[in-house]
This record gives C-alpha cells, structure tokens and sequence, in this order.
C-alpha cells in the first residue's frame, strides 16, 4: 500500500510539476486497475489543488478531471457526491482553472449514480458562476455536454426548476457560432421541447435564440474533417422550431418574411419548416396567418423558375390544406377547409379558363396540391374544379386548348395516398362520372394525336378507381381502343393506347375478352393489312395479356401467326414473326406470378413452339421450301419464350419439362408434341452432313434445360453433355455449334460439383487443348468458342478449374487467327448474356464475380500488352477495354489511376472499334473523375480533341461527348484548356453530318460557359 | 403582390414546344453529307431561356421556325424574333443571346443577322441597329453583368 501510495505521488508530481501529459494516462490505468482509488488520488492531490498558484491548482484539478473521464462509471455515490461538491466550489475558481474543471463535471455527470438533488445544484452553480459565451469551444462545447447528459438522467429534477433551466440554457446559448455547438445547443432544444419542459415565459426567449439562425447558410470548409453539413443544420434547427406550437406566433411570420428572400436556398427551407409546421400545428395557431401564407406559397409556385422552390411551395401548400382537414368542427364556427380552400379556389380558379396562358399549369398544380391533401379537401375542390373543366373543355374548340384543359384535369382524376376515398366512401368524381367518360371518349376520336394521348391517360386513371367506369362504358372504351389500334399510325399515340389498354384489362377482362381480342385476331390474320398493323395489334395482344383468363385467349391467336407464317400462308416476314415472339416472351413474364399461365405455357405453348420448328426444319430438309422458322433471328427469339416460361416453372411440372426435351432431343421421342407426324428416328443432335437444318434446333433444348430451376434434376445429364459436347465441337455451322457450346456451359454452371462435374470438365478440357493446339485444324473457331462458354459458366460459379480456362482465353489473345475473336470474347466473359447463364435462368452467379475476374487478371492484361508485339497490342487493347466497361462505376473509379495510361493508349490505338469502346468506357468515369485523371489531362485533351476529326462517325460523336464530361470537372483544372477545346471544337461545328455537328454545339457551349460570369 | 421583382409580363401566351427532330437513315449514314437547314438552326436557338419567365423562346413564340432563314451555301444565315409585347425592354437582350448562340454554335463561315419581326416593337430599328454592329456586340459581351444574364439564358436548365 506504501509502496502504492509513492507511486502514486510520483506520478501526482511528474504531472502536475513535470508537466509530463502522460503521465494522466498512467494514472487512469492506475485508478481502472483498481491499484489506487480516487480517494487516493484526491490525497495525493492535496498539495496542488490548494496550492496557491492558480497554474498549479489547474494542473491538479486537470489530472483529476482527466482520470474522472476515464473512470467515472466506477465511483460510488459518496464518492461522486464529495466530487461533485468540490468541482461547484472550483466554478468561482480563477478561470484558467475552469476549462478542467468544465471537463471533471462533464464526466461526474454522465455518472449513473448521480446524488439526488445534485443535478439542481451543479446547473445553478454553471448558470451563475459561468458566462458561457465568453468561454472557448471546447468548453461551450462542454457546458452542451452536461445539459445533455443531465436531461437523459436526471429529467425530473430539471422539470422541478422550471423556467429558470429555460433561462439558464438561453443565456447560454446566446451567441453560439460554431456549428459544432449548434448542433449539441440543437439537441438540448429539441430535448426541452420535446420532453414537455415547462417553458413559463419564456417561449419568446427561447425562439428568438434558436429562430436568429433562420435559415441557416453554411457552407464547410473545404477538406472539413468533422463533416457537418448544411442539411444536418437545417433538420436539427427545423426540428426544433417546428416542435411545438408554442412558437407559432413567432415562427409564422417569420417563414411569411423569409419567403420575400432572393436567396433560393432560404426560400426552399423556409417552405420545407412550414410543410413541417403542418404536422404538429392545429386550426387555431394557423389561423391567423392563413392569408398571408397563401399568397406567399402562390407568388412563390407561380413565379418561380426552380423546381425545388415549387415542389417545396406545393408540399407546403398540401401540409397546411392537411392540417385543416384534422381539425374539429365546432357547431358554431364555420368549416375552416371550407374558407382556406374558397381562397385558393378564388385566386386559381380563373385562369384554369386560360387554357394557353402560362399560369394555368402553377394554378392548376397549386389546386391539386391542395385537393391532394385530404379526401375532404378533394371533395370540395372537385365541386368546384371539375364542372368548371369539363364546362371549358366543351366550349373550346382547339386542340391544343382541350388537351391542356384535358391534362390539368388528368390530374385531379388521379387521387393521391392522402385523398384516397376509405372503405365505404365514393370517389369524389361520382358525381361526374358520366361527363367524364363522356369527355374522354369526344377527346379519343379528335384529330390530334396529343390530346387522344392524354384521354388515354385519363381513361387508365378512371378505370383504376372503382364505380367511375360502368360496364358499358368499359365496352365503348374497349372498342375506342381497338379502333385505335387498327387505325392510328402515330408511335407516341399507339404505344399510349397500348399501355391503357394494359391497366384496363387487368381490371376488365372479359370485354377484352369478347370484343379486342377477335377483332385484333381477325384483323392479324385476314391476310389484307399491313405490316404495321398487324405489328400494333401483335404488341397490344402482349400487352393486354396479364391475366391467365386473357393469356388463354390471346396466345392461341399468336401461335396461329407462328403457323400461318411457317405455312407462307399470310406472307409474314422474318421481322414480323421475330417480334410475335417478343409478343410472346412479354406474356411469358407474367407467368412468374401467375402459376396458372406458367401451366399453360407448359402445357400448349412450349409443344406447339417445338413442334412448329421441328416441322419447319424437317420441312425445309426434304423439300428445300425454306419456312421463316427456320431463320436464326426466329430461332433466336423463341429462345427467350421458352426460357422465360421454363424459369417461371414449379418443381413438378419442371422435371416434366426437364424430362419431355432430353428424351426429344436425345432419343427423338416425339409423343409430346401436337399434330404428331414425325419421322420416328430423328437424330436432332447430329452434326454430320447439313447446314444447320436440325442441329440449330438444339438452341431450343438450352432454352428448355439451362433455364429451369437450379434444384430440378436433369435425366441422362452426362450422354447429354458428351452429345452437346461433340455437336459443339465437330459442327461446321455457326449458329449450331455456338448454340451447343452455351447450352453445356448453361447445364455445368448449374450440376453441383463432385467427381461427376471434375470428370466432364476434364474430358473437355483436354479436347479443347487438342483442337487449339493442332493449329491446321480447321475446328479450332468451334473448340475456342467452347472454351469461352465453358470459362464463363465456371467464372460465375468462382470453380477453382475457371483460372485455367480464362489463362487460355489470355494466351489466345496473341494467337494470329483466333487473337481478335479472343478479344471480344472479354466482352462475352464480363457482359450478362440475354439466353443463358443469368440469374433470370436461375444461373449459379456469384455476386461481384466481375471485380474478383479484373482484380485477379487485370496485371496478366497489363503485362500481356507490354510484351506483345506491336501489331498484336490491339487485341489487348480490346479486352482491356471489354472488361473495363462492364465494371461497376465504383469498381472503374478506384481501377482507373492504373488503367489509364492504357486506356490514353488505346484511344490512339488506330483500330476504331477499340477506340469507340474506351471512348465509351471513359465516359461515364469522366462524369465523376478520379484524382489520377488530374494529372492526365493534357495526354487525355490532345487525344480526344485529335479523335473529334476521325473519319469515323460514332468516334467523333463519343469523343465530343468526351470533352463534353470534361468540362464538369472542377473548373481550376480544365480552365487552361479552355480556349485550346473553343478552337478544337470550331472545326466539328462544320462537320458534315448533322448528329456530329449537335454533339459539338453542346460542348462547346458547355465549354463557353466554363469560367465566364453567369456560367458555371 | 409583395416582394420579389415584379414582371412586365405576368402571364404571358404560352405556346407548345416542338418534338425533337427525328432521326432519318440518312443521318446515321456516313457517306451523306447533312447541309445546316432551318431546322438546325432553330433547334439551336428555341431552347435559350427567356430573361424573366422560366420558359424557353419557343414557347413564348418569340422565335419560331419560319423565322428562320438559311443558305449553307452562301453561308447567310438570318433570323427574325417576335418580343411578346411591344415595349418589352428586355428586346435587345433577347437579341443579344440569339446571336451569341448563334455566334458560338456555327462555323465562322456564316454570317449571321438577328433582327425583330417588322412592325412588332416600339424600338424596333434601334434594337436592330445595335445587334447588327459588330463593334457594339462585342463590347456589350466585355461587360461582366450583361454577359452573365446572357451566360443564363443561353445555359441548360438543371434545376
């Protein structure tokens, strides 16, 4: 203990006479450890902390604070009690002594074992002793502390002094400048306001101390390490000033003058407090200022040319009109909604009458701002809005009139979450439901395309709410659509007449049912129109079809295309039959939530499909008559049908569908198939001796197999891949031997692995070896196409063997033949492929497998083009530039500064397809440049500039977008390159073509204003 | 109405924009050369901001695509704009964008006339005297205020 104790004093001596700062450290170990007790310290102590220099006494009370700091959550109550008596007496001090002192108290009161009645007494000795203000940062920063502290523990206590806290705290706070403070000054209001202190009176004090940094303007300091923003300013102040209704009388006029600012920033916060007052304010604090705040919110929303000011003005507007709605009637006041919203229909109203005046459309959103606020407030704007509209809209005779008319009132016609009728309540358009459909459906046979796409809109928004449309009126709209369809060219028009028709038959489907679909049918397949009709009809069919009742009558009329055009009957093209099935994959989407269309996809539409193929290919094997179904762009587009509707598939009907293609294309069982009259053996995956013909059939079996959930399990799975693999790599025609590679690469991504897996992978790895080796070999295309597919099925999966396999991909980058197909394959390795090995197939995709491919490959690349020769660069160049543009942008950001000075390369690379992909690459990293960029600019201005003459258009196009980016960047760093870019781009303001030509215009615009008054 | 500037023209005629111009197969076609036409000419000038309103020249129908006159060939290029209403002050301003607009989006090969439709503002001659003299334009765009108004109308909205 003696010994204890000399050590104790040592370090008491070293501290505060030695001035040695580490010693407090120590001492805290000392105390933590339990080695001396804070009773011993304050022993040791004894000596400086009455000693009668104040530098001494500060040094003493120091190491206590500093050890308390560490220490205080072990000290009894006693023991704080004593403490804190000695630090209250210390407040008088002489003031160097005050900061340490500040510290110890901040400590003792985050004590758990605070003595009752001590709270009290330690904020009365601050307040009186202490004159906040005049202390620096940190100790204000202190004072802040201890309010806080003490509001968490000691609520109660603090609600027993009353207004006197109030007081205190607003002296204290009176004056704050650093933000730092603020926000703790902040809390401690929000604290009172919230808590429920009593404020007495001194509500006013307390809002003008607060309401003086209305509203805030800060901007950090550059490279500010505390990270405080102006945002978290303004909420924490706006969280205070909005926390009670107390403040109201204040507050109020203080946002009406505000809102008179020129500065954008003051007037957008100062609309976002008054949207925040609307919650927590009632009828009575808002009363009185009603009309001044409207006519503020008006002249704001209609005068401005910022959005933030009006979206900010009109939630203001919807807050205020919302918090009339909550308030409660007295019998003999009169309805307050009522005259708020008489005045903003007064000022509004008439120039909805001035349909081509600019403030129809502020007047118009200032109404529906309002009428959004509340159904009662959209009963009593709609009284008197919709007849109005509906009364001008039958007086004007043009166009453009009615179609504005028709907007504003599109836009009463859609109820907000607020507004929405509860259960048992009509919508507030009942009343005017026939003079509305009426409306529409006048709009929907005028001759301008504008105002038919508006009543689309309208129609879409009356057929979603319910009792606005009556069956009859469903029927009319049915047929206006149809008719539309066949007969309006217009592409904005059709594809709104589209969409409508797609919310409608959700809802509706029986008149799609009995009135669109057979007349749609019987127009696609009368044989008499044109392309694009029967295009529209085929696109509206798809998007009509959402509902399995829909699908059951639509599909049949699509498979009927596929048909008629595999007979040549209707003379459809190749482009047509292409888009049928687009038609067709889009319905398939919806067989993800419907399981009753995934059936019938199972069951009618995959045989069909099938069977129509296998008849085309054989067909056109006999009789050389070649059917449209046979065309690989057909082919191409019935894949995704098939494996949209397969992924869609559940466990039972997935192994059937597993099932029925193995044995077809393995064994030729055909039963399952319609209109059964096939050959019985047919070989469909031989390659020997045609062109394509039956083998290209095999890219329906990836769609069926490779899609299907990964838990499915897939019959004779090993002859099939020895198969696949052998179609893959002895077949001579593109299409199939591709086909072949991708379906095996889809059926390894997913067999788990296991000696099973290892063994296939060996077999072909080892034949893909022998083909590239032999370099005479005239299948070295098809053995390196299934390598790329096989490295891409294991990349996904991160399999260890994916290492190997891509190092082949590397090293074929400098093979004379194969070199540049080996480059774009980078592109197929890092890109999602559309057909297979995605996550829509159920595919086995690890998450980031692209970073982890570049992060492990990106030095072999680098080294790669540093010792190729010359000519081969290219190549690398190529793949560099593949793998770079599919990464991530945060991936590109951080990659950049060591792909740059290749990527400066590549652009001065003379081959313009490896130009055009860094161009395209570099772009969007420019948009948000990494530091390294700073230092290559010049490098990266004289090759861009120098690309803005190529003779290739799209490089000319790509690199002004380039310099486009570049004048985003913070101006101190391209401002020297500016009249060096004016003087480039003077050149491709002359170009020859016109799109060129738009590119520069809006660079070297940008580049004008870079660094002139009004700019940028 | 309190604070705030107050505009000339509070609620001024309104008129529709233009669709984008559509792309033809020529366009994308290398070999074809695409003369500077109307058109090109108006897309470039019908989306300057107007000075006071938050709307585009072309909604206001100050400029409008007849207006527009050019000859690639001859390398002229004149355009007529209408001020909303005859003692706007803000014509010359307006004048002064188009042709910086035009000045710094054409090949140094034109040249350019920016003149007020006849017979449609009080000042008419004056306005048009100032935008055809070189010297003047050149000095007004030395003077830092006037060249940020037109710096603002002739930037892209992204507020």
């Amino acid at each position: 203990m003696a010994a204890d104790n000399s050590v104790l004093l040592g370090l008491v001596e070293e501290f505060v006479s030695g001035q040695v700062d580490s010693k407090a450290a120590e001492t805290s170990t000392g105390v933590k450890n339990g080695q001396f007790t804070i009773l011993q310290l304050v022993e040791a102590l004894g000596v400086s902390l009455s000693s009668s220099q104040p530098q001494t006494r500060g040094r003493g009370v120091q190491l206590l604070s500093q050890v308390l700091q560490e220490c205080y959550s072990s000290l009894s109550e006693r023991e704080v009690e004593v403490l804190l008596a000695f630090y209250e007496n210390r407040l008088k001090d002489h003031y160097v002594i005050i900061p340490h002192v500040l510290q110890g108290l901040k400590a003792l009161t985050k004590c758990s074992v605070l003595p009752p009645g001590s709270a009290v007494s330690v904020l009365k000795s601050i307040f009186q002793d202490i004159h906040v203000q005049s202390l620096m940062l940190a100790e204000r920063s202190c004072v802040y502390n201890i309010l806080i502290s003490l509001m968490e523990s000691k609520e109660e206590e603090l609600k027993g002094l009353g207004a006197d806290f109030i007081f205190g705290f607003v002296q204290s706070v009176d004056g704050e400048r650093d933000p730092r403070n603020l926000l703790l000054a902040f809390q401690v209001a929000r604290n009172i306001i919230q808590r429920g202190y009593d404020l007495g009176k001194f509500v006013e004090e307390l809002f003008e101390v607060m309401s003086c940094y209305f509203p805030i303007d800060f901007s950090p300091p550059p490279s500010d390490p505390r990270g405080i923003t102006q945002e978290e300013l303004v909420l924490s102040l706006r969280a205070v000033l909005t926390g009670t209704s107390q403040f109201a009388e204040f507050l109020l006029p203080l946002i009406i003058e505000k809102l008179d600012s020129d500065i954008q920033s003051a007037k957008v916060d100062s609309l976002q407090t008054l949207a925040a007052c609307g919650l927590t304010y009632s009828h009575k604090e808002l009363a009185e200022f009603l009309p001044g705040l409207w006519s503020s919110i008006r002249r704001e929303v209609s005068q401005t040319a910022s959005e933030r000011v009006e979206s900010a003005g009109l939630s203001a507007l919807s807050a205020l009109v919302s918090c009339l709605s909550r308030s409660v009637l007295n019998s003999d006041s009169e309805d307050v909604l009522q005259v708020f919203l008489s005045l903003v229909l007064k000022d509004c109203q008439h120039h909805l009458c001035e349909p081509d005046l600019k403030l129809v459309w502020p007047s118009a959103k200032l109404l529906q701002a309002a009428a959004g606020a509340s159904y009662r407030a959209s009963l009593i704007v709609s009284a008197a809005i919709i007849p109005a509209l509906l009364e001008q809209y039958n007086n004007r005779t043009q166009c453009a009139h009615r179609r504005t008319l028709l907007e504003v009132l599109q836009g009463f016609v859609q109820p907000t979450a607020l507004s929405r009728p509860a259960d048992g309540e009509d919508s507030v358009l009942v009343a005017f439901q026939q003079s509305l459909c009426g409306v529409v459906f006048s709009a929907l046979t005028e001759s301008s395309a504008g105002l038919q796409v508006t009543a689309t809109r309208v129609l879409s928004a009356l057929g979603q709410q319910p009792g606005l449309m009556a069956q009859t009126d469903v029927e009319k709209a049915v047929d206006h659509l149809s008719r539309l369809i066949l007969e309006e060219d217009d592409p904005k028009l059709s594809s709104a007449v589209v969409e409508c028709s797609g919310s409608l038959a959700h809802l509706h489907p029986k008149a799609f049912i009995s009135r669109l679909i057979p007349r749609l049918k019987e127009e696609i397949l009368s044989g008499q129109s044109d392309a694009a009709v029967r295009q529209r009809c085929v696109t509206a069919l798809a998007s009509v079809s959402s509902l399995a009742s829909v699908v059951q009558e639509s599909t049949p009329v699509l498979l009927q295309v596929l048909a008629s055009a595999h007979t040549g009957s209707c003379g459809f093209s190749v482009e047509e039959v292409a888009a049928v099935c687009i038609s067709l994959q889009k319905i398939a989407e919806h067989a993800r939530d419907s399981e009753e269309i995934g059936r019938f996809f199972h069951d009618i539409i995959i045989p069909h499909l099938l069977g129509l193929c296998l008849q085309a290919a054989l067909q056109t094997r006999d009789a050389g008559h070649s059917s449209p179904l046979t065309d690989e762009a057909v082919l191409s587009a019935i894949v995704p049908v098939m494996s949209t509707a397969c992924a869609a598939l559940r466990s039972e009907s997935a192994s059937r569908m597993a099932a029925q293609a193995v044995s077809l294309f393995l064994d030729g069982d055909v039963s399952f198939l319609p209109e059964n009259a096939f050959p019985s053996k047919i070989q469909l995956l031989q390659s020997r001796a045609e062109s394509g013909g039956l083998s290209q059939l095999v890219c329906l079996l990836m769609a069926c197999v490779c899609s299907l959930p990964r838990s499915v399990e897939i019959p004779e799975i090993d002859r099939l891949l020895l198969q696949l693999e052998d179609l893959s790599c002895t077949c001579t025609h593109l299409f199939s031997f591709t086909s072949a590679a991708k379906c095996f690469a889809g059926l390894v991504n997913k067999r788990p692995a296991g000696e099973a897996l290892d063994a296939v992978l060996e077999r072909v790895m080892k034949r893909i070896s022998v083909e590239l080796e032999n370099t005479s070999s005239g299948q070295r295309t098809q053995a390196f196409t299934l390598l790329l597919w096989v490295s891409k099925a294991l990349l996904l999966r991160y399999h260890p063997l994916s290492t190997a396999l891509t190092d082949q991909l590397f090293a074929l980058l400098s093979d004379p033949t194969l070199g540049s197909q080996a480059a774009d394959g980078f592109g197929v390795l890092m890109s999602d492929c559309l057909d297979v090995l995605n996550r829509g197939c159920h595919a086995d995709v690890r998450i980031m497998y692209r970073q982890r491919f570049f992060a492990e490959n990106s030095t072999k690349l680098v080294q790669g083009f540093n010792s190729a020769e010359q000519e081969k660069k290219s190549c690398y160049l190529k793949a560099l530039s593949h793998i770079v543009s599919n990464l991530p942008r945060q991936v590109q950001l951080t990659e950049l500064p060591a792909l740059l000075p290749l990527l400066l390369e590549a652009l001065s690379c003379a081959d313009q397809a490896v130009q055009l992909s860094t161009l395209s690459c570099l772009q969007p990293v420019l948009l948000e440049p990494p530091e390294a960029l700073r230092n290559q600019l010049e490098a990266l201005f004289s090759r861009l500039l120098a690309l803005t003459t190529s003779p290739a258009m799209k490089v000319r196009i790509a690199s002004l977008q380039c310099v486009h980016a570049l004048s985003r960047l913070p101006e101190h760093t391209v401002l020297p390159f500016r009249a060096r870019v004016l003087k480039a781009l003077a050149v491709p303001l002359d170009d020859k073509k016109r799109l060129v030509r738009k590119e520069a215009v809006a660079a070297r615009a940008e580049w004008f204003l870079l660094g002139s008054p009004g700019g940028r | 109405m309190s604070g705030g500037t107050r505009l000339e023209n509070a609620n001024p005629l309104i008129f529709q924009r233009s669709g984008e111009r559509l792309l033809t197969a020529t366009d994308e076609d290398e070999d074809v050369a695409d003369p500077i036409d109307d058109r090109e000419i108006f897309d470039l000038i019908r989306s300057i901001n107007d000075p006071e309103h938050p709307l585009s020249l072309e909604e206001l129908n100050v400029v409008e695509q007849m207006r527009v006159n050019v000859n690639d060939r001859e390398s002229m290029v004149s355009v007529e704009f209408t001020p909303t209403i005859p003692h706007c002050s803000m014509a010359t301003l307006i004048g002064l964008s188009i042709k910086v607009k035009l000045l710094r989006s054409l090949p140094d090969r034109f040249k350019i006339d920016v003149h007020i439709t006849p017979g449609t503002h009080a000042s008419e001659d004056a306005v048009n005297k100032q935008l055809a003299d070189k010297e003047r334009v050149a000095a007004a765009l030395e003077n830092s205020q006037l060249l940020e108004v037109v710096n603002q109308c002739l930037s892209t909205r992204t507020m």
